[in-house]
């Protein structure tokens, strides 16, 4: 399954060394190592734009290692790491300080990130140039939205200028007013804050705007309400730059799935409506949505085992993604198998401006071998990663990663619990 | 029926025969307290503890009488909770208190889902005395047993809330009984203090206070909490009373019997006009007393659940 040359056929794939050889029908050629994937998915392995290693600083939640595990569990051959780790990577010098991290941890690739503003403080920008030639892909405050207009008009120009990428978390905190959970009569059940959707969408408004009128590529995060979807297809329209993704849990989980207070369900954007839900897979099927991204967001157990409205805002998802993607939206009809590998490998690939994503020749051998059908249930002690706050626990999804092989080689097999088995 | 419930956590969850269970069962422990030796033996050589995460009085000191005047051992534990001040965390304590081989806690604490997250962690009961906005289900049991009580039944009979419906637990935890009773309900406040879509709770909702009288059989009264007003979008209080104030005159041409309550403690002069509170249609005080009846019920139920559930094992 190749998005990127149409291809969706049954076919043989030939690679060597660290690059795809051939793919053709009854290759002949002699090889060190063969996998039958017959009944099973062949596809390049997911790209994950939204991602939190936790490392530097938060080495408790998760570590390059750990995460990029969990990561190859998942299928996820390449990551784009955000930059709200403490410190933030918000300088030249701390993007060369996680770059020599992940030299010598990372299973996957791991593509950085830096913050948009220093400190992500929302008051001064980064040297966006220096950082470029660092070795970050992509500018996000994410965590937090640039509050002030002017500087992120300006950041977006200096994106535009250096030809780079802007990813903004929607969020008007002055709308947020402090919620946990959507407005609405689930707020009103639980007697949690609420945040409206205005403080989500009012943010996607003015991003998209201002990022059309000056001709930057901007690209939103974990959209999750059906407004944010409308305002983005009409930009599209316009001819505007922007791009977007949406979370496996904002896609297959409700509100509803907060009644009972459990701080897994707890992220940000919160859980929306079923209209909401079902406007995000239309948007997925329409375009006006381009890709799925985790957000995968780690925390420890003492950050999410307490009081509902303390608890921290996120959801690990990167061992579970391709599997809820399967189960919602193949088996849910949503979409077709080559509109999941674009959606999951391809687009993002071509959102961040790298050569992944594709099984064409020549092109990187990081393929991963999916089994459709088969059910696993999500449990704590089969995860991988450091943290356990999936918000998918005690559910059985249909859809597992047999092999992950990254740069010709196989580096998960399922049953390894995650580690790779030959590097 | 049999009560099966190890904990109490709200009245969202409980079905009809539940509330009415608890409503009978309090009905007759509500004599104790008028004999000369208020105790019956039903708790005795079990530990009730109040952990209270808030300060109160009145629900402490109620909660505690009922436990007394069942012949239970009762500790008091009052958490100091400064933002500040990073202490020991909930289930931790609970923990700790379950493992000095209490029975039973009875929590107040300032975040919503906290009686349920402390529940899911222990094998003892816990009781909800109260968890930020979301529900105090001993209070609004108190409230409707003092309706039942007077008014001989809660079916059909009409109740208006009124006051600060969004911060209120007493007020989710009312809606909840009475409409499991069939009870009619109206909350009463202004836009801003309505929480979102309560109407798909089944209650109607009204910013006119005269509306919201017409025709009910009752009124519960709100504390309104000013100091909790961060945004400065409340009315004034003088403004507040004058729109949404239990006044004398408000309560001409309504039926005789109808019944003022306040689940306390009293604004004077803010929600309720004094000569309204000491009325002839108050039973503020009554619910204070139907208080120690209700929650003598609540934690007879839940200890006996407990037993049960032992045996079984």
């Amino acid at each position: 399954m190749d998005a990127a040359n149409n291809v969706d056929s049954i076919l043989d794939v030939l690679t060597d060394g660290p690059r795809i050889a051939k793919v053709a029908r009854d290759i002949k050629e002699k090889a060190d190592e063969i996998i039958d994937a017959g009944g099973r998915i062949v596809m390049p392995g997911i790209v994950d734009m939204h991602v939190h290693l936790r490392e530097p600083g938060r080495e408790d939640k998760e570590t390059v290692s750990s995460g990029t595990r969990a990561a190859l569990k998942g299928g996820v051959t390449s990551l784009l790491a955000m930059p709200n780790t403490e410190p933030p990577i918000d300088s030249p010098e701390r993007a060369a300080l996680l770059k020599g991290i992940l030299e010598k941890k990372a299973s996957v690739n791991v593509f950085i990130s830096a913050a948009i503003t220093r400190g992500r403080l929302g008051e001064e920008l980064v040297d966006i140039k220096g950082l470029k030639r660092a070795g970050a892909i992509a500018f996000s405050d994410d965590g937090s939205s640039v509050e002030n207009a002017g500087l992120f008009l300006k950041a977006l120009e200096l994106a535009r200028d250096n030809d780079a990428l802007l990813i903004e978390h929607c969020e008007d905190r002055s709308l947020s007013n402090d919620g946990v959970v959507s407005l609405g009569i689930i707020s009103t059940k639980l007697g949690l804050r609420g945040i409206p959707k205005e403080a989500e969408y009012s943010r996607v408004e003015r991003n998209v705007r201002l990022a059309g009128e000056c001709g930057a590529s901007l690209h939103i995060a974990h959209l999750s309400t059906k407004e944010s979807v409308d305002i983005i297809a009409t930009a599209k329209k316009k001819g505007a730059k922007v791009t977007c993704e949406v979370t496996p849990h904002h896609l297959s989980l409700t509100e509803e799935a907060v009644l009972g207070y459990d701080a897994n369900m707890k992220m940000k954007p919160p859980l929306c409506a079923d209209t909401d839900r079902r406007a995000l897979r239309e948007g997925l099927r329409s375009g006006a949505i381009d890709i799925i991204s985790s957000d995968h967001a780690p925390h420890t157990d003492n950050e999410k085992e307490i009081e509902f409205e303390r608890a921290e805002f996120g959801a690990i998802g990167l061992e579970t993604e391709l599997a809820v993607a399967i189960t919602e939206l193949i088996h849910g009809k949503v979409l077709d198998w080559p509109g999941l590998v674009r959606i999951l490998s391809l687009a993002p690939s071509r959102i961040l401006g790298i050569t992944k994503g594709t099984l064409g020749m020549g092109a990187d051998a990081d393929i991963i071998v999916v089994d459709p059908q088969r059910e696993w249930l999500v449990e704590k002690k089969s995860l991988v990663s450091k943290s356990k706050n999936s918000p998918f626990l005690g559910r059985v999804l249909k859809g597992a990663v047999d092999y992950t092989v990254l740069a010709g080689r196989v580096v998960y097999q399922d049953g390894d619990g995650g580690s790779p088995i030959r590097r | 029926m049999e009560w099966t419930r190890k904990h109490l956590l709200g009245l969202e969850e409980l079905d009809r025969q539940e509330v009415e269970l608890i409503l009978a069962t309090a009905d007759s422990f509500k004599e104790v307290s008028t004999r000369a030796i208020k105790k019956v033996p039903a708790l005795r050589g079990q530990t009730v503890v109040n952990l209270f995460y808030e300060p109160s009085t009145r629900t402490r000191v109620s909660f505690e009488v009922a436990a007394k005047r069942l012949s239970a051992d009762v500790i008091n534990i009052a958490v100091e909770t400064s933002s500040v001040k990073k202490g020991e965390s909930l289930i931790d304590t609970g923990r700790n208190i379950q493992a000095l081989r209490a029975d039973i806690i009875v929590l107040r604490h300032g975040c919503s889902g906290a009686a349920r997250l402390l529940s899911r962690h222990l094998d003892i009961s816990v009781v909800n005395a109260g968890d930020g906005w979301h529900e105090h289900p001993t209070q609004a049991l108190l409230d409707i047993f003092t309706i039942k009580e007077k008014l001989g039944r809660i079916e059909g009979v009409g109740v208006a809330i009124v006051g600060d419906i969004a911060h209120s637990r007493v007020a989710r935890s009312n809606i909840w009984g009475l409409s499991k009773l069939g009870a009619k309900v109206t909350v009463c406040a202004p836009k801003m203090l309505i929480p979102a879509a309560i109407e798909e709770l089944g209650v109607r909702v009204t910013h006119d206070i005269d509306d919201a009288l017409k025709g009910a059989d009752a009124v519960n009264v709100l504390r309104m909490q000013f100091e909790r007003d961060e945004n400065r979008a409340f009315p004034s209080q003088l403004e507040y009373f004058k729109k949404y104030g239990i006044t004398q005159e408000r309560l001409e041409g309504l039926k005789n019997n109808f019944l003022v309550m306040h689940p306390g403690p009293l604004n004077r002069g803010i929600e309720i006009s004094s000569e309204v509170a000491d009325g002839a249609n108050s039973v503020i005080l009554e619910q204070v007393t139907n208080g120690i009846a209700v929650r003598m019920a609540v934690l007879f139920l839940v200890s006996r659940a407990k037993e049960k559930d032992e045996t079984t094992h």
